[in-house]
């Protein structure tokens, strides 16, 4: 049965359709798995019982002739989509033993369309983070160890680091992700393995727990790009109850997936080249721009000037949202409570102690570090100097990309600057973190489609993943150029089984 | 000009005054939920997962809200501004599930307006004055904390959390407790009229943040303070007066104004400091990113526009070129409810002038006795039109007028009827009148002989008795042409 496991959401679809296994099968394959990983830590809650509910669903519409797109695919479920009657945390104390009573809408789209939950995965507290070091739950594992002789537990990335790392242990065949600034991108590139950030209101943020509203966008991560177009496309859509979700029809994204990129043009930014980047990072990109031009793409040298400002003003923006948006965990109507008995001089606790005791316990140390920066940035006499001027960048920042794609129809860069780290390396260095997101951010910033796929394996024998940047609702060429990427590639390397 | 003073130990203080005003919009949802407004209900029976903030819930702005606002600012003749924006205030409070109001503080959707209230020279204003409008946003309300319901906790209702208000925010124009009660109450009329707000301030679907400051007459604006959540136009009224005073005496005894906000206590008929300026919060306004910014089109303002009703100073310009007294027109367009019943009165053929009379005096009076509004008048316009429509055609003299009204307010018959039935006609049957004018006459010999003598004031006398003698009935133009007559 292992062998199920190993097949992608269009393998295991057609398969399906085509009377090959049964749904069930499946479920209980990944299940098993998912099961057999807890080293891993990649999820917070497993729901086997769910996944085969809709397997057995999935059986019977085959049978009654009427399947839908994602019939008998069972994937995972980021634990910051809030899911009817399944805990849903966001990897925080805040809302542990938190149970919806609602579904959000991408993952309403996800079940409409057929598809399983396998369970609920683990992330970065509040989806603050690029290692998923930050989980109340503690950090997920990378299934990848550097082929070094040694042991070093990974990072999978983060936020979506139990997406990123279940989708690579092959525990599901595919996962939800949120992308606020790289979260999708990076954790893929991380664990060699594909995800897409659409464009900003592609998909509904209704029922997912807010980071940074304006950045915050859902997205598939997935084994490769035909699988990421079958999942946006179910996740994607206009909703009525997010004022900013695109009123635009859903492309049919696979039917369309060709890695013929004739008369296409490609951008390569020359900002991105950092020096004393890890020289692999280099030869990756250069090996990805020769298979672009392989592809028939005509290759350009493009200029957006203000990306050095890119991560500046996101770890600006970012944080003063948050600040706002997580000001609703107050202890008062649902989450964590934690009311004293006295207050700090001995009398009766009020509602400010409430409010003290429970925000210290509930939430972690990055998060408090972001709600610190984002109540800083806009606090009276500081506005101006932070937040209005990251705003000013943010602007500029977009019209970088306008300008270049004028001359170009998708950008080709790295997806982070590094191979994936080790745990630990990182979390005493909160600026060498947010470095992490360097090539990421500004595609975030201006609400650009993006999506990174496995490239080429480092010197120590980990992932490293490509970005393209496309143009505004304009997937199709992303998903093309990394169709063409993914074919040259070759890329097939695995992580080995120790969990 | 207001002449209204403070009168200190040093001399005379000017009051300066301007008043932010919150009117809760008429809808049926929530600014960015679809929960219920109803008010009275049950606590949290009203509160979506928006209103409650729950995880990953987003706030959607409701058309109808954006709508009323912006007929309101019409309605005002104020900018209304195509672009504006939404943002947060924020700041922790139990009633406030989000952790911030969503509100507009950079951008409101509606700009300078004015307001004109009439003249009063009882009240002190003698002629119209026109009160700046700063601006109107809209924004949240807050939910309802209760006290009163454990000994130890706090309950909370969020009934509230989430509805929505315009925040109506005058110049500081007013210069007396008279001028600011006159402008709630027009400002109250004019919502009312729009059918953007009820107006209804025991409900707390209106009031009022005052804003009061004291200066030497000329000088500069002195430091103000913030008395909140007034909600009554008394009250209002009250809090000016007696601030104003606090204001002068606090600084001829050698303290100084702090701005801080206060709170008014009705029982005690005082204000007392809720805290400083020094306590103020840092409330980190900035744009919701959960929002776009609203944009308003053609389509959307033409119809914002046509569909205003005829305003309380257009009907009153109308009424008095009508004929109608400037008190009559006052008293009808001082109420919508009231308007538009004299409305549908003239629609119905009354004519202006005697309707405005009959309206103002007679209907008004029975409804007082009868402690009713004309919402629950037991006489429809259509029937008074009738009645007024007999008197005007000489069916029936304006006295048997006032007969048939209480009849018919006994008994809801129709007035032709009443007067058929009862036999009220009016008549100009001469034969008849002249018969009783000669028995009065004769009966009445020495009144003649004086009245002959130059004592003309008599001829009412006269009238009089033949009018009684004739049961009221008698045409009183004819009555008098066939005195003239007879008295030769």
């Amino acid at each position: 049965m292992t062998e199920l496991t190993n097949l992608t959401v269009a393998q295991i679809r057609d398969g399906h359709r085509a009377g090959d296994f049964s749904a069930v099968e499946v479920a209980e394959a990944f299940s098993a798995n998912v099961a057999g990983a807890k080293a891993l830590n990649a999820f917070i809650v497993e729901t086997p019982e769910h996944a085969l509910e809709a397997a057995k669903q999935a059986d019977a519409d085959r049978a009654a002739g009427t399947l839908k797109p994602l019939s008998g695919v069972p994937i995972g479920m980021k634990d910051l989509f809030c899911t009817d009657g399944v805990q849903t945390t966001a990897a925080s104390h805040m809302l542990e033993g938190f149970i919806p009573r609602y579904e959000s809408t991408v993952s309403q789209k996800l079940w409409d369309a057929g598809a399983g939950m396998l369970g609920k995965l683990n992330l970065d507290q509040f989806a603050m983070g690029s290692s998923n070091e930050t989980s109340y739950f503690g950090n997920v594992i990378s299934p990848w160890r550097r082929k070094d002789g040694g042991n070093a537990a990974l990072a999978p990335g983060g936020s979506s680091g139990g997406s990123s790392t279940a989708i690579a242990a092959r525990l599901c065949p595919a996962a939800t992700g949120t992308d606020t600034g790289g979260s999708i991108r990076q954790p893929a590139a991380f664990t060699g393995i594909s995800g897409i950030k659409p464009t900003y209101g592609r998909c509904s943020r209704w029922g997912i727990v807010a980071f940074a509203s304006s950045l915050d966008q859902a997205g598939p991560m997935a084994r490769d790009v035909r699988d990421c177009a079958i999942m946006l496309e179910n996740m994607a859509g206009f909703d009525a109850k997010d004022a900013t979700s695109l009123n635009l029809p859903v492309p049919d994204w696979e039917a369309a997936l060709s890695s013929d990129l004739k008369g296409k043009t490609v951008g390569i930014p020359k900002e991105y080249r950092l020096e004393g980047i890890d020289p692999d990072i280099d030869a990756m990109w250069d090996a990805g721009i020769a298979m672009l031009k392989d592809a028939g793409a005509a290759v350009v040298e493009i200029s957006l000037p203000h990306t050095k400002y890119a991560l500046p003003a996101y770890y600006i923006i970012a944080p003063a949202e948050a600040s706002s948006n997580l000001a609703r965990y107050d202890g008062v109507r649902y989450g964590l409570r934690d009311l004293p008995a006295k207050n700090s001089s001995g009398g009766g606790a009020g509602l400010q102690d409430m409010y003290a005791a429970t925000r210290a316990e509930g939430f972690g140390p990055e998060v408090k570090r972001r709600i610190m920066i984002g109540t800083y940035v806009l606090s009276a006499g500081f506005y101006d100097a932070y937040y209005t001027q990251a705003q000013k960048v943010r602007t500029l920042i977009a019209r970088d990309f306008e300008q270049a794609f004028a001359s170009c129809d998708v950008i080709l860069a790295p997806t982070a600057p590094s191979a994936a780290f080790g745990l630990g390396e990182k979390m005493a260095d909160p600026l060498a973190m947010y470095l992490n997101d360097v090539f990421a951010v500004p595609a975030s910033l201006a609400g650009l489609p993006a999506m990174s796929v496995p490239a080429a394996l480092n010197r120590e024998g980990l992932p490293l993943g490509l970005q393209i940047i496309g143009k505004a609702f304009d997937e199709q060429s992303v998903l093309n150029a990394g169709l063409a990427i993914e074919e040259r590639a070759g890329f097939n390397a695995r992580a080995e089984k120790w969990w | 000009m207001s002449d209204y003073r403070i009168k200190g130990e040093t001399g005379e203080w000017e009051v300066v005054i301007g008043l932010e005003v919150h009117a809760q919009i008429t809808t049926n949802a929530k600014l960015f939920s679809s929960a219920a407004t109803a008010f009275g209900a049950e606590p949290n029976t009203q509160v979506s997962l928006v209103d409650a903030a729950m995880p990953g819930m987003l706030p959607v702005p409701n058309r109808e809200c954006i709508r009323q606002a912006v007929r309101t600012g019409m309605a005002i003749e104020a900018q209304i501004n195509r672009w504006s924006r939404f943002d947060r205030k924020n700041y922790f409070y139990a009633d406030l599930p989000q952790g911030y109001q969503i509100s507009q503080l950079y951008h409101p959707l509606v700009g300078e307006g004015a307001i004109t209230v009439e003249a009063d020279e009882k009240a002190g204003i003698p002629e119209p004055k026109v009160i700046g409008v700063e601006r109107i946003h809209v924004e949240q309300d807050a939910g309802k904390l209760m006290h009163d319901q454990h000994p130890t906790m706090s309950y909370v209702d969020l009934n509230r959390s989430g509805v929505a208000l315009m925040e109506i925010v005058s110049k500081p124009d007013m210069r007396s407790p008279a001028e600011a009660g006159a402008y709630v109450r027009k400002l109250r009329a004019i919502l009312r009229y729009v059918g953007s707000c009820d107006g209804n301030m025991e409900e707390g679907s209106m009031r009022a943040d005052v804003n009061v400051s004291v200066r030497r007459p000329g000088d500069e604006f002195g430091t103000r303070t913030e008395t909140k959540n007034v909600n009554s136009v008394r009250f209002v009224m009250a809090v000016i007066e007696g601030e104003a005073k606090r204001q002068v005496e606090l600084i001829e005894s050698g303290g100084t104004v702090v701005q801080e906000t206060r709170l008014y206590d009705p029982d005690r008929n005082e204000t007392r400091s809720m805290r400083s300026k020094e306590d103020a919060h840092d409330y980190r306004y900035f744009p919701d990113p959960d929002l776009l910014p609203l944009e308003l089109d053609d389509d959307f303002l033409v119809e914002c526009r046509e569909s205003l009703p005829e305003l309380p100073d257009a009907k009153r310009d109308r009424y008095l070129a009508l004929g109608i007294s400037p008190y009559n027109a006052d008293v009808l367009t001082a109420e919508v409810e009231a308007a538009r019943w004299f409305d549908t009165l003239l629609d119905a053929g009354a004519k202006p002038v005697a309707a405005a009379n009959w309206v103002t005096s007679e209907l008004f009076g029975a409804l007082n006795r009868m402690g009713r509004d004309l919402t629950d008048s037991p006489v429809s316009p259509q029937q008074a039109a009738e009645l007024l429509g007999l008197v005007a055609d000489g069916t029936i003299s304006g006295t048997i007028a006032k007969q048939v009204f209480e009849k018919m307010l006994e008994s809801g018959g129709g007035a032709a009827e009443i007067v058929e039935r009862d036999g009220l006609k009016q008549t100009s049957d001469t034969g008849a009148i002249e018969a009783e004018i000669a028995k009065i006459l004769a009966a009445n010999a020495d009144k003649v002989e004086q009245y002959k003598g130059g004592k003309e004031a008599l001829f009412g006398f006269f009238v009089g008795q033949t009018m009684k003698a004739m049961q009221g009935k008698a045409n009183p133009q004819v009555v008098n042409e066939l005195l003239k007559k007879a008295l030769g």
